[in-house]
């Protein structure tokens, strides 16, 4: 065997052409390590109201942990057992704190107005999460397969029949809903806060409105032609 | 302006300060850490709430226990559901193809457009099928062929007739109708509110033709058609006036999200009309396409900059761009 034919086959450096590496080339120039995982944030987010995006991540988090023990177990489990009551109950709270976290999170991204500079997207996206996780929880309300869940069943069938949906999604069908809850739903609202969240660390936070009548120019507006120069600092 | 349209589109958005990299100071941000902490700061939340105020878990109502504890309206109910005039019998799709039923939005039949597609035969389903799976009551199989013998008009007439003397009948007792002629009716109900009892019948309406089953579309609905349920429910606040979707058992925290959606079906026309559910989802559908598209709704989009709520949220941020303030001008 000759030096040659032992050596590793290199192409020369240059543009990579496989796809592979087109997609990971798009993928870190979209979004750099350093905006994915940040450690320094704008100085103007500096409220509290910005721990509700956070708190909604954790609380949906538990809500996922304590789905997921309850579904090892089986949906009668927590109807006979303590220890499943007590996680029935670690999951009903983590529901009732994410939708709380996450109103106050949705009202402080709109009197932010947090869609201006091409952020519509984002927000779109997490209106669809908010939406994905009403359905969710009912989905969830109908599968507790106790009177509530009955009663819940029994009046929204209504709603769904009159506008043509309950041909399709019978929440009257116990194993249908038991589906949409544990799997369908939640990998759909996971599927949109995942492109929710890649947004907001691919646009960034949005900036405060244009302050009226300032004294100081803003230190963060930086003018196309301004920062072309190098006019900008940090 | 020159340029195509997109050009311009590519400008103005160039142009607008919000789309730029921010340049000015910024903080220390620990991403890690922050989740962390919010993990474990909901986390003891969670547990000390379940710890507290556990979850709520009132029994399912059986057809059993309908059965013992509201005879009259079981027999009632039945009785409907034999002669087709019950909500179920009369509902229309997804369940049956009843002449006129259906909700309309505007000129709009969209749940006949859904189609039939959970047939739901009442008396056959809920009251003839499981009565024809009890084994040697020879009495039984008398009065079921004399039933489906005898033509739809004579049926109609037994079944009105008996609903009738039930309901006069002291306390709705089936025990204590008047007699009349009512043909194998009355027999009919008596075996079948006997099945209902054993809680045979809660078998019977779920595991149709099937081992397996975990579409309870059927006993439901049976349920559904009776006041048992609704007179349960209504007595823990349940209702649907009652802003019932939003509410749980007891006292526990329900689906309060949905206090909007709730919200319309409290107030006219939607309290009133026959046409309600359409209505309100119709109108939550557009709310929905509002809500989601407000970014590019002109006028809404810019609400918030008149609402003034930003310059508290970014206060710190205003102090420092618009410098002290001056004191008032006397």
């Amino acid at each position: 065997m000759t030096s040659s034919e032992s050596a590793p086959v290199t192409g020369p450096a240059g543009p990579a052409r496989s796809w592979t590496a087109y997609l990971r080339s798009r993928a870190v120039a979209a979004l750099p390590p350093e905006k994915l995982l940040p450690d320094r944030q704008p100085a103007y987010v500096a409220s509290w109201v910005y721990v509700f995006g956070v708190l909604t991540i954790a609380a949906f988090l538990l809500a996922l942990a304590s789905g997921t023990v309850i579904a090892l177990e089986g949906p009668q489990w927590y109807h006979g057992s303590s220890i499943g009551l007590f996680f029935n109950s670690l999951h009903l709270w983590s529901v009732e704190l994410f939708f709380f976290f996450m109103v106050i999170h949705l009202w402080a991204t709109f009197f932010m107005a947090a869609w201006r500079g091409r952020r519509g997207l984002t927000w779109v996206l997490g209106a669809l999460s908010f939406l994905a996780s009403v359905g969710t929880a009912f989905t969830g309300y109908l599968v507790q397969s106790n009177f509530d869940s009955q009663w819940i069943a029994t009046q929204a069938k209504d709603g769904l029949n009159s506008v043509g949906i309950g041909a399709w999604f019978n929440v009257l069908d116990m194993g249908q809903m038991l589906l949409f809850h544990v799997l369908l739903l939640p990998v759909a609202l996971a599927a949109l806060i995942a492109g929710h969240l890649i947004l907001v660390r691919r646009r960034g936070v949005v900036p405060p409105f244009p302050a009226a009548g300032a004294s100081v120019p803003d230190p963060g507006v930086v003018a196309p032609a301004e920062r072309r120069s190098g006019g900008a600092s940090s | 302006m020159t340029g195509t349209p997109t050009r311009r589109r590519w400008a103005s958005r160039r142009a607008d300060p919000a789309a730029q990299e921010w340049a000015g100071d910024t903080r220390e941000f620990d991403l890690v850490k922050e989740l962390l902490v919010a993990l474990v700061v909901v986390g003891v939340l969670c547990v000390a709430l379940a710890g507290l105020f556990s979850s709520p878990d009132d029994r399912p109502i059986t057809v059993a226990r309908w059965a013992k504890a509201a005879p009259g309206d079981f027999v009632a109910t039945a009785v409907t559901e034999l002669d087709g005039t019950s909500r179920t019998a009369s509902y229309g799709p997804p369940y049956n193809s009843f002449p006129g039923a259906g909700q309309e939005l505007g000129p709009l039949p969209l749940q006949r457009w859904g189609g039939v597609r959970a047939r739901v035969d009442t008396a056959q389903d809920f009251v003839l099928r499981p009565l024809r799976e009890v084994p040697a009551d020879p009495v039984l199989t008398g009065a079921l062929s004399e039933w489906s013998s005898a033509p739809a008009a004579v049926q109609m007439e037994w079944a009105t007739a008996y609903g009738d003397a039930v309901a006069k009948a002291p306390g709705g007792d089936p025990g204590a109708v008047a007699p009349g002629d009512y043909g194998p009716v009355p027999l009919l109900m008596t075996r079948l509110l006997g099945l209902g009892q054993t809680g045979a019948l809660d078998g019977l309406l779920v595991s149709q033709d099937r081992f397996y089953a975990t579409d309870y579309t059927k006993p439901l609905l049976f349920l559904a058609d009776g006041t048992y349920l609704e007179d349960t429910a209504r007595a823990q606040n349940l209702g649907g006036d009652q802003w019932g979707m939003m509410n749980e058992t007891g006292s526990w925290p329900g689906q309060a999200w949905l206090w909007l959606y709730t919200f319309w079906y409290q107030v006219k026309p939607f309290s009133t009309s026959d046409n309600a559910d359409a209505l309100v989802w119709g109108l939550m559908a557009v709310l929905s396409l509002v809500f989601v598209c407000l970014p590019f709704i002109p006028g809404l989009r810019s609400l918030p900059r008149h609402l003034g709520v930003h310059r508290l949220i970014w206060r710190q941020h205003y102090r420092q761009v618009e410098g002290p303030k001056r004191p008032a001008e006397s």
